[in-house]
């Protein structure tokens, strides 16, 4: 299973980036064979609008079924729905740390947005 | 003849400049109308108590895509085009957030299988009617709607052509602003003598400096703050147009939603002068 992680650096010992939309880049993490590789997010950064829905669209094309991050707002969310992809919020410390705490079962898939749409 | 008050900054009398404006011109038998463009947050009616009898909506064009037409994955030729990046591809199909639209219809276009058309979305409400006699037009956007150019340019074009229409802009320099700009004739800039009315007049200086719009300054609240707004205006060589006084009486009346122009003496006569120098400034423009 393929895994993203919204990440602030390229590598497992990243910080995460709390924020999905304009997060520095996803760090994406294949389970079954642990292999790992980095796309930046810096073209969403600049976006005006529309940075989150462009970051969903950017993972799913990863093949990640789900996205660990910090907050997510209605519009991504609605997009990562729809993509199938399950999303896991209030991801906190590194990405390995994000990714033990997801496979250890402690965090669960949200079922709304935790953020407000904003401009 | 379209006169745009402006100002930069919120709150410096933009409103009232033009209720009062309208209320003179009206007097001295002028034909003249206004617009209200501050279509976030309407208030001229407060003070011209308008019986707006016509009220419409205002949409802009959304994309509406079939997914019977679309090839989805094998193109993406519309989310890729998007220069406001409200379209994208999930799961194989095209998702739209009309919110993100600005209504361009470039995605109509470019679609080679014709799957998008137009549909609609609402945006606000124009509304039209008279105030004593004033022909009075004002927009005001849905709650939560950040479009406001679109309904700007609505407003606009359902005011009634007289020979003198004046146009209530909304504060800032953004594209609010400069839509209500598009067309005028002359801008009036409102500002307060401080340094923060000063701040953001340069702004708006800067601004109709670079669309090439005539324009002069009337000072509101003259005789508080200090000399900034004055030293700058014969520095950059700018019309004051008029000095409106700081004020006690000028101040009630406006707290209880009263025009200036006949309710507090001396004003008719700020006015006047006011009218007065505008029109010498677009004689001098115009020549």
């Amino acid at each position: 299973m393929i895994i993203a992680v919204s990440s602030q650096g390229p590598g497992l010992a990243s910080s995460i980036d709390p924020r999905f939309g304009r997060a520095a880049g996803f760090v994406v993490i294949d389970t079954d064979t642990d292999e790992h590789s980095y796309f930046d997010n810096e073209q969403n950064l600049q976006l005006a609008q529309g940075a989150g829905i462009q970051a969903a669209q950017n993972v799913a094309k990863t093949g990640a079924q789900a996205i660990l991050t910090g907050h997510v707002g209605p519009k991504a969310f609605l997009a990562l729905d729809k993509g199938k992809i399950q999303i896991f919020l209030g991801a906190s410390g590194t990405v390995a740390e994000a990714l033990e705490a997801y496979k250890n079962g402690t965090m669960q898939p949200a079922s709304a947005p935790d953020k407000q749409g904003h401009w | 003849m379209r006169i745009a008050i402006a100002s930069g900054k919120g709150g410096t009398g933009k409103t009232t400049v033009v209720a009062n404006l309208a209320v003179h011109l009206k007097n001295s038998k002028h034909s003249v109308a206004v617009a209200d463009c501050d279509v976030e947050e309407p208030n001229l009616h407060l003070f011209l108590n308008p019986h707006l009898d016509i009220e419409k909506t205002a949409v802009v064009p959304i994309p509406e895509v079939d997914n019977e037409l679309c090839t989805g994955d094998d193109c993406g030729l519309c989310a890729q085009l998007c220069r406001f990046k409200s379209l994208i591809l999930m799961a194989g199909e095209v998702m739209v957030f009309p919110e993100l639209c600005h209504g361009c219809g470039l995605c109509t276009l470019a679609c080679p299988e014709k799957a998008i058309t137009e549909g609609s979305r609402a945006i606000g409400v124009v509304r039209s009617g008279k105030a004593n006699c004033i022909p009075f037009t004002e927009g005001e956007m849905k709650i939560g709607e950040a479009m406001a150019p679109p309904l700007i340019e609505e407003v606009k074009a359902a005011s009634p052509q007289c020979d003198i229409e004046l146009i209530d802009c909304p504060p800032g320099t953004s594209c609010p602003v400069i839509k209500a700009l598009d067309g005028v004739d002359f801008a009036v800039l409102v500002t307060e003598p401080t340094p923060f009315g000063l701040h953001d007049l340069d702004l708006a200086v800067l601004t109709l400096r670079q669309l090439r719009i005539p324009f002069g300054v009337v000072i509101n609240r003259d005789g508080m703050g200090n000399s900034c707004v004055h030293d700058y205006l014969n520095r950059e060589k700018i019309t004051l147009l008029g000095a409106i006084p700081h004020s006690l009486k000028a101040a009630q009346a406006y707290s209880k939603g009263l025009l200036h122009v006949g309710n507090v003496e001396g004003f008719d006569d700020h006015y006047a002068k006011l009218w007065e120098n505008i029109q010498q400034s677009i004689g001098e423009a115009r020549s």
